[in-house]
């Protein structure tokens, strides 16, 4: 079972223009991790290029799983499915809508898939009343109605809705790292503290214990999911890291300071976002 | 039989002898030296190719009324002067090198046992025999190479009046109730399909629901194409008095084989005042076979035609399922899928003529085209003078899943009425990396991925379907899907 998330030297690429530049980053199971940094530094895309989207296309660096024994998975080799059934996952910022497809068919494929790696196609499902009996206690636990599972995916859903659908499915799929892309994002401040209390609760269970990166804006979702590391990035790049203090330092005062403390980082990061504008 | 009002093999003897003829005879006197398809014991087996003495002896050999006999001979003659359809798709067809009629038993069976063992095999397959062990069905028509061979009505429906039974008993049984509607709904002047279909039909259900019964559960048949080179033309009516209620549902599966087949049916329904009644097709030829049907209900005053039209496999398939709204407050609704794989055109799509006032329909046709398929929605919304506050909606949906495939709407829209509502939808996607992505990333592969959108892409129209056809259309789909990324 894998202990460590370990990223080094990661560089990525959208369409041929480079949005990371070399990112270090190790996280161990039971860590939280707080990513966090200005619009375009590239947060969203590392998020992405763990989870093996097509579109992020690594030209450099690794990212690997590493077991207790000292194994590793290169992560670079597996497809998305592969990540998922080897441990990751990722609360999306925009979760897709798939309509026609019920959220609890479309998690019970997930959970059976992800609780048995090996599982071929067409092969048979967790039992529908074992599934149904644990969706129904997580989403107890969630504070959702067993009705909401009956909807589709995504479909309609409020943006509230979409985070706790995400967190959800976090609770199901039991991940050893998880990702959570500004799931703050949209919610109102009771939302926010009933995520933050999700996922806390969650992310260390005695049989999960996970490894948690939180990328956000704002300390909020960070209460009750103290980050045993802060990172800033800017410009596609880890520029600082620290505790929690540093976390509710930019939440108070942004990143002016980060911005004058690394110039060559900032301005790239402007750079990136200019470029981006010209692609719009 | 009756002989007596037909001319008999040994009449025809005598006059205009042909070489053809004498062909054919020696195929008669000789049948079982033409081992036609492997394990099916056949009684009698036309020869290929399509003229009027062929269809003499197909009215011979089913004994049936003279009438019928001219029927086809007129429908004949219709066929060889109309010309090939120049739109929809392409259709390679050797009409000589097609056999019309096969049949393989003498007979009705009427006891499960009696059905011969190969083609129990069949059935079982097909789970024919686990749908009448469950009841799930009321009355089972299994068509065979022609020839229905094994049929079963509950007793209760058979006590209210309600006919269930093949087309060609329903001749002998039911003349004159079959008369009045036959080829009345579908003249053979429709098409030309309709019209060969007219000339060599055999087998297809005849249903006939009195006033006021409503039958709660669906009615099923199950046809197979089985024999190579071979048409099939069965031929449907049903018959829905006023205020009765019926669910007919058919389902299709087909083995491969390597030369061109030819399915041509023909179905007609007329729903009475106040009337219900709902046809449901799941087809899934195999990917060499012809399906070319003409399916059209008349519904009268506050009728309700739905059809429920689900395409996949054929090389093409030209289907159009129409509802005449004939009397006011008349509804039509048609929900359409069409699947199209490598080597595969769907030409699907609906129909709705309002010819009266207050008449509204619907068409919900989604189609997926993957591999290289192509599918085509082509439809037609008339409204003919007169129809006053007639309301049309049609909306279909389009789903590609690579850059080889490809869709096309055709829509028609004919509105001779100015007080009248139509409306007209059509989106066209494209299966989203993004989508892909996100069901991925939760741990299921490309395929299942795949195959989950297109699931939740037609699933408005699934949950319309029985249950056991609904797991059936969700589990072709996963076939269809297996294998065909990555």
């Amino acid at each position: 079972m894998s202990k460590t998330l370990k990223i080094t030297d990661l560089q990525v690429s959208v369409a041929g223009k480079p949005i990371l530049n070399g990112v270090n980053l190790t996280i161990n199971r039971g860590e939280t991790h707080a990513l966090m940094g200005p619009n375009g530094s590239g947060k969203s895309t590392l998020g992405n290029a763990i989870m093996g989207h097509p579109t992020y296309e690594v030209t450099s660096g690794s990212i690997e799983l590493i077991d207790a024994e000292g194994n590793v998975t290169d992560v670079l080799d597996l497809d998305a499915s592969e990540r998922a059934r080897a441990g990751l996952f990722m609360a999306f910022q925009r979760p897709m809508a798939v309509p026609g497809v019920k959220l609890a068919d479309f998690m019970r494929h997930a959970t059976t898939n992800v609780r048995n790696p090996d599982r071929k196609e067409g092969e048979d499902l967790i039992p529908m009343r074992e599934f149904r009996k644990e969706l129904k206690g997580k989403m107890g636990q969630l504070r959702m109605d067993l009705d909401f599972a009956r909807r589709y995916v995504n479909d309609g859903f409020s943006g509230g809705e979409m985070k706790r659908a995400e967190i959800l499915q976090m609770a199901m799929l039991k991940p050893r790292f998880a990702i959570l892309d500004e799931t703050d994002s949209g919610l109102d401040v009771d939302a926010v503290k009933l995520a933050s209390e999700s996922i806390a609760e969650i992310g260390h269970e005695a049989d999960t214990e996970m490894g948690i990166l939180i990328i956000t804006h704002h300390d909020k979702l960070l209460e009750r999911n103290t980050p045993d590391f802060t990172h800033v990035i800017l410009g596609g790049r880890i520029v600082e890291t620290g505790g929690v203090e540093l976390a509710h330092e930019l939440h108070e005062n942004g990143y002016d300071r980060i911005r004058e403390m690394y110039p060559e980082a900032a301005k790239a990061n402007t750079q990136m976002q200019e470029e981006d504008a010209v692609a719009v | 039989m009756a002989t007596d009002t037909m001319p008999s093999a040994a009449e025809l003897e005598g006059a205009g002898r042909t070489a053809d003829d004498a062909t054919n005879e020696a195929v008669l006197a000789d049948i079982n030296k033409y081992d036609f398809v492997t394990e099916t014991k056949g009684v009698f087996k036309a020869r290929k190719g399509l003229n009027a003495e062929v269809v003499r002896q197909i009215s011979e050999m089913k004994g049936e009324p003279e009438w019928m006999l001219d029927f086809r001979l007129r429908s004949l003659e219709i066929f060889e002067s109309k010309p090939m359809p120049e739109w929809g798709g392409d259709i390679n067809i050797d009409f000589d090198d097609v056999y019309y009629y096969l049949k393989p038993t003498e007979g009705q069976s009427t006891k499960w046992e009696d059905v011969p063992e190969e083609i129990k095999d069949t059935y079982d397959k097909l789970g024919i025999v686990e749908a009448e062990q469950k009841r799930l069905v009321a009355g089972v028509k299994a068509q065979f190479e022609s020839e229905v061979v094994y049929g079963s009505l509950e007793k209760d429906l058979a006590d209210q009046g309600v006919i269930f039974t093949d087309t060609d008993t329903a001749i002998k049984e039911h003349p004159e109730l079959l008369r009045e509607y036959f080829g009345k709904i579908i003249p053979p002047e429709d098409n030309k399909f309709a019209a060969l279909n007219s000339a060599v039909w055999s087998g297809g259900s005849f249903i006939y629901v009195p006033p006021g019964v409503k039958i709660d559960f669906p009615l099923q048949a199950y046809f197979r194409i089985n024999a190579e080179s071979m048409g099939q033309f069965e031929r449907t009516l049903i018959i829905v008095d006023e205020g009765a209620e019926v669910h007919y549902v058919e389902g299709c599966t087909a083995p491969m084989y390597s030369t061109e087949s030819l399915h041509s049916a023909v179905v007609e329904i007329v729903v009475k005042k106040g009337g219900r009644c709902r046809y449901t097709t799941i087809q899934n030829w195999a990917n060499n076979i012809y399906n070319l049907v003409t399916k059209r209900a008349m519904a009268y005053k506050d009728a309700l035609m739905e059809w429920i039209d689900g395409n996949l496999g054929s090389q093409l398939t030209m289907k159009y399922p129409a509802v005449y709204m004939m009397e006011p407050g008349a509804r039509g609704e048609i929900l359409s899928i069409a699947f199209a794989s490598k080597g595969q055109h769907q030409d699907a799509g609906a129909k709705l003529v309002h010819c009266a006032p207050n008449t509204s329909g619907r068409i919900i046709s989604k189609s997926i085209s993957k591999n290289g398929g192509r599918s085509s929605y082509r439809g037609l919304c008339k409204v003919e003078d007169g129809a006053v506050e007639s309301k049309s909606n049609v909306v279909c949906d389009a789903l590609i899943l690579d850059p080889d495939s490809r869709s096309d709407t055709y829509p028609y829209i004919e509105v001779e009425e100015q007080d009248v509502q139509i409306e007209h939808e059509a989106s066209v996607s494209r299966i989203g990396e993004e989508q892909l992505f996100y069901l991925m990333s939760r741990g299921l592969s490309e395929a299942e991925a795949s195959s989950m959108i297109v699931s939740g892409f037609i699933e408005p129209l699934v949950k319309e379907l029985p249950m056991e056809y609904a797991v059936e259309m969700n589990r072709l789909i996963e076939l269809q899907m297996e294998g065909s990324v990555g």
